[in-house]
């Protein structure tokens, strides 16, 4: 770890503006993905802005009916909370699947939204990777890729989004809001959020400088059976293979958001307009454009029948 | 003591606190948090400065020079060791690649330099500022792809490399019923709890090491031997270990740098090998390759069996005895085996619990499964039919010591509720689960190694026991604490023992699954000469002598432990040897896995519903601890049925999956349920505990029972370790 300097901020406002003005500064939250990548000296900040006390930890109604979701409310409190449980069973799903009970204790929304890649190339600075060094190249590519995105992806990067969490939001069409530097608000629908590689890996969402997450909302329910069904190698802790979060209609309708597979959390129009066909159809919509290795192909049938399972289950509540 | 003959009626056969279940007495220091550990010595060495390791960024190749400017001036170093400056070092008996490297570069992640400083952060900060530049070398790194330039390679513990009876290729041949498969393990991780950790501190040329080791002798030798200072010199301290699993049975970086660190800044330090750094600096399982034939009547009985094994390693390094239960688990007059070892530039490969076995079962109870089902015998009725009561080498002139191989399959079966099986695959569904059962045998070789103890009575009667036996999270405190409480007739709680320090007796040390039942034995023979000296200061014959409620005791006659033992107290010092017996005699221990899965129908997620097994390992000295240490190894089991795997780039020469995160090991929603009977036995040829191992048994088979249960879910048959998602999708697509 580099040495680095710290400050407890007092407002949201103060926050931001610190940020903008020293070069290399970032906020910690719950500090599981942050602290961990400091150690290896993956990132390197000059100086921290700890955001933990700036009153972001409330979840409230949103006068459209929907909710707001603080960016410091603990995973733990937001999967528990009653209102998200009844009305957002899909969030509350995706979260008790993500990490461990004591990782999701300290583990924020933004924080959540913000966690980098899992890719192994990324994890060791010996490596080529040019989401973390640009220019460098990218050592998965022609490497151990099994656990990479097949959507999404480009030449120089085949990173996957690990959230859990975020395919939800995406699912339920959150936005992110924001205040920048200067004091200015705005709210970022999230499938504008996180950017695709392209060209410029290391650049992973539209966040500016200094530019704080201070809420996250959620639009009015919707109605429907929720389910998040998350394929790992192990029962339990570990990222996604394959995840599929979907809210089921009882006119035949859907929709779905996936994990695992993408850059970013990924959704398509055309997936969900393919509800009513099944499994297949969903998953060949969805799939449109996939670019698999020889270690991540399986992605592809493993999408399909993860679906063809949801949609059993389906079919067995009704 | 000699032990050459089988033993007679002793005072273990009392069974008053040997064979009793015990909780573990170092239990409550560890969950309370008060057994220091080696990397927390801070007691014993104040002041120790910190040491980060900087490994090597390529697998082969040179240093072609090395900057330390930036790392020196940064704050609070107090100096950086490395090859140019730790003065000549030789390397260990037990190592094959130098702990130190430079300027030659022997694999990724050697240890390249030591950055010595005031704090933990301050070290690792510096050592991102070493500068290497490297001339690298092309190396070998794929198995598959060097595997016909195997060589046989030197013998280790598993015996000769090759081994043959009969007329294989003839038999095999005519055989009507034939097995012919290949199937690959891949390389491990011990993945143990505690990382390898060290203090060293120097008093004049005298070293002192708080470390976290298995094996005290073989290592104060190692570190003799590399620094070329005398053994007499060096005093290893290690007694709490937080697993180790094979791992830490030599002399690894941590050690030796940080006594070269400590050497250098004239303080102590102390240095651990960070976890993400464990999987390519230190050991690990290799990789195999493994061709199984087996050729058998129709009814199942085998007239031909040949296994043949390929591994790598680093030149000068050994093979993984894959093949070893191959030579006496089953009948067949006609018989081979084969290790072939092949040069790689991945790092060290060596032992990982049940070395040989563990992966070897992996292979030879899948083909078992698959003779089976072409014969139409039922699996268990298959390895009853195939039982052989002597060595199937050597001849009915060597019979096993103890081999109750039927009877675990029998009971094991039983209680699993087998014969519920449906023997056609892809039969049984539980809602999304398609559910399965499969078993196979277990099967570990007894080894006994020469382990000495000393054994003292004080002047309030309390018995304290001293050896440099270690306590890997085993139990060998307690089954030591109990050997002694039986054989001087005093209550458990009145024995102290005093494990993992190099001024104690030498022992077996842990490994091997030999550990218990050899550093008991040793305690044995010291109590036995203990027991000479009470009797003899009491005035009575030794031999009639009874050792009860802290008395010695002659017809009606008594006096306390304590009154002779005086103010002085009495100590004893012996330790157990071993004759031919292990010649004589084939010696190994035995058991049956029974394990139930379900396989998702959709994707083929494979998660263990409950596992069972028998198991025969002679007296089982502490039920619980024994017990421990088979689930743990049947979970270690299902790791290597279905998760566990080092992934190599083959590119780089590297293991890419070097953390927690990446190399999955089962957490605790992987196991559900787990049954264990010991089978009773007594073996009086192994050790006059009458015991035999049973740390690496539970391991040996289980990962083949979860396999053979995938198939009977799915008919799906996966020959490649793990058996993962993808696997399984490719397999049935195909
Ligand atoms: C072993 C392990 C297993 C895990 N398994 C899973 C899993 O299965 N599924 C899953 O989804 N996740 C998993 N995670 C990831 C975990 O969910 C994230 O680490 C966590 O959500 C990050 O939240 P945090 O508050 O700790 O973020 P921090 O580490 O504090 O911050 C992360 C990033 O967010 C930025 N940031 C934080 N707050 C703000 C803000 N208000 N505005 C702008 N920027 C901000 C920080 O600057 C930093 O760049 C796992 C993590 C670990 C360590
Ligand atoms: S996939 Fe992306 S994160 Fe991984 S090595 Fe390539 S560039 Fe780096």
């Amino acid at each position: 770890m580099k040495p680095f300097t710290y400050e407890r901020a007092n407002s949201v406002e103060a926050a931001a503006k610190a940020a903008a003005s020293v070069q290399g500064a970032r906020f910690i939250a719950g500090g599981t993905n942050l602290l961990d990548l400091m150690k290896l000296q993956i990132e390197t900040p000059t100086h921290l802005i700890d955001v933990n006390r700036l009153g972001l930890d409330r979840i409230e109604k949103t006068e459209e009916g929907g909710l707001r979701i603080g960016a410091l409310v603990r995973n733990t409190d937001l999967a528990a909370d009653t209102t998200v449980r009844r009305d957002y069973g899909v969030l509350s799903r995706a979260l008790v699947a993500g990490a461990s009970g004591q990782l999701r204790n300290k583990a924020t929304t933004a924080g959540n939204l913000l966690q980098r890649t899992r890719c192994p190339y990324f994890y060791d600075i010996r490596m080529p990777c040019n989401k973390r060094k640009p220019g460098s190249g990218c050592g998965a590519l022609k490497g151990m890729s099994r656990s990479l995105a097949i959507l999404g992806v480009s030449d120089a990067c085949i990173a996957q989004h690990p959230s859990d969490m975020a395919v939800a939001m995406r699912l339920l069409d959150a936005q992110v809001e924001t205040m920048g530097a200067d004091g200015t608000k705005r709210a970022i629908p999230i499938a504008d959020f996180h950017l695709l590689p392209g060209e410029t890996p290391h650049k992973e969402t539209v966040l500016n400088a200094g530019e704080i997450i201070t809420s996250v909302t959620l639009p009015k329910p919707v109605a429907g059976t929720h389910v998040y069904r998350k394929v790992r190698d192990r029962a339990s802790y570990a990222f996604a293979l394959v995840s599929v979060a979907a809210i089921f209609g009882k006119d035949g309708t859907a929709r779905f958001a996936f994990g695992g597979i993408g850059a970013k959390p990924w959704r398509t129009a055309e997936a969900d307009a393919a509800a009513s066909e099944g499994a297949k159809a969903v998953a060949q919509a969805a799939l449109a454009g996939a670019r698999t290795t020889e270690h991540n192909d399986f992605k592809r049938p493993l999408v399909e029948r993860t679906l063809a399972s949801l949609y059993r289950q389906q079919e067995a509540r009704a | 003591m000699k032990f050459d003959t089988p033993a007679g009626p002793n005072p273990i056969d009392k069974g008053r606190v040997i064979g009793i279940a015990h909780d573990r007495i170092d239990g409550p220091a560890k969950v309370t948090g008060t057994a220091a550990y080696a990397y927390e010595r801070h007691d014993a060495a104040p002041n120790a400065a910190y040491g980060w390791i900087v490994g090597s960024a390529i697998a082969k190749g040179r240093i072609a020079a090395m900057d330390l400017t930036a790392a020196e001036a940064s704050p609070g170093v107090l100096g950086i060791v490395t090859h140019a400056n730790a003065g000549k070092l030789s390397k260990g008996n037990m190592n094959t690649a130098h702990l130190l490297g430079g300027p030659q570069i022997e694999h990724y992640e050697q240890a390249l330099a030591l950055v010595v400083a005031d704090t933990f952060e301050n070290a690792r900060a510096a050592a991102a500022l070493v500068r290497i530049d490297y001339a690298p070398e092309d190396g070998k790194f794929d198995l598959a792809a060097e595997r016909l330039n195997g060589v046989i390679p030197p013998q280790g513990f598993g015996g000769p490399a090759d081994t043959k009876a009969g007329d294989f290729d003839g038999a095999f041949a005519k055989a009507a019923v034939k097995v012919e498969q290949t199937y690959t393990t891949p390389d491990q991780s011990h993945a143990m709890m505690e990382p390898h950790a060290s203090i060293a501190a120097w008093n004049g040329d005298k070293l002192t090491l708080w470390t976290s080791n298995q094996m005290i002798a073989w290592s104060v030798g190692d570190m003799a031997k590399t620094l070329g200072i005398p053994k007499e010199n060096i005093r290893f301290v290690s007694p709490y270990i937080g697993g180790g699993f094979g791992s830490k049975l030599f002399l690894r970086a941590d050690a030796l740098l940080a006594a070269l660190g400590a050497r250098q800044v004239g303080r102590p330090v102390k240095v651990a090998i960070a976890r993400p750094q464990i999987p390519n600096n230190t050991t690990h399982r290799p990789a195999t390759i493994q061709r199984i034939r087996i050729g058998a009547d129709k009814d199942g009985v085998i007239d031909a069996i040949a296994h043949e094994v390929w591994s790598g390693d680093l030149p000068g390094g050994g093979a993984e005895t894959a093949a070893q239960q191959t030579r006496l688990l089953y009948r067949g007059e006609n018989r081979m085996t084969a290790h072939r070892l092949v040069t790689l530039n991945l790092p060290e490969g060596n032992a990982m619990r049940a070395p040989g076995e563990a992966v070897g079962l992996l292979a030879l109870e899948v083909a078992m499964d698959e003779l089976a089902e072409a014969c139409g015998v039922d699996p268990v009725e298959l390895r009853i039919r195939n039982d052989v009561q002597f060595d199937p080498e050597a001849g009915p002139q060597r019979p096993f010591s103890s081999r109750k191989l039927v009877e675990c399959l029998r009971a094991g079966a039983d209680r699993f509720g087998w014969q519920r099986r449906n023997p056609k695959p892809g039969q049984v569904r539980d809602g999304r689960w398609l559910v399965g059962m499969g078993m196979a045998s277990a099967f570990r070789n007894n080894l006994t190694e020469k382990s000495g103890a000393r054994i003292g009575v004080d002047g309030s009667g309390k018995v304290i026991v001293e050896t440099d036996m270690t306590d890997i999270g085993t139990g060998s405190y307690t089954i030591i604490a109990q050997t002694a409480a039986e054989m001087l007739g005093v209550d458990l709680d009145q024995v102290t023992v005093r494990l993992g320090d190099s001024r104690f007796p030498v022992s077996a040390g842990s490994g091997g699954q030999w550990g218990a039942n050899s550093s008991t034995a040793g305690v044995y023979a010291a109590a036995m000469a203990l027991r000479a000296k009470l009797a003899e200061k009491a005035g009575y014959a030794a031999e009639q002598a009874q050792f009860e409620d802290g008395l010695v005791r002659m017809g009606n006659q008594s006096q306390t432990l304590a009154s002779l033992a005086g103010a002085q107290g009495l100590w004893a010092e012996d330790s157990m040897e071993y004759g031919d017996l292990d010649k004589k005699y084939a010696q190994a221990t035995f058991g049956a896995h029974f394990c139930e899965v379900g396989v998702d129908m959709d994707t083929a997620e494979v998660r263990v519903r409950r596992m069972g097994g028998a198991f025969a390992s002679g007296r089982i000295l502490n039920p619980k601890s024994a017990r421990s240490q088979v689930i743990g190894a049947m979970t270690m089991g299902v790791g290597a049925a279905l998760m566990e795997a080092l992934d190599v780039d083959t590119r780089f020469g590297f293991f890419v999956n070097h953390d927690m995160a990446e190399y999955q090991v089962p957490v605790h929603a992987d196991i559900p349920h787990q049954d264990v009977l010991f089978v009773d036995e007594l073996d009086d040829k192994s050790s006059p505990m009458k015991a035999k191992g049973v740390g690496e048994l539970g391991i040996c088979g289980a990962g083949a029972a979860v396999a053979n249960a995938i198939y009977n879910a799915t008919g799906i048959r996966l020959r490649d370790y793990p058996l993962t998602i993808d696997k399984l999708l490719k397999a049935q697509a195909a």
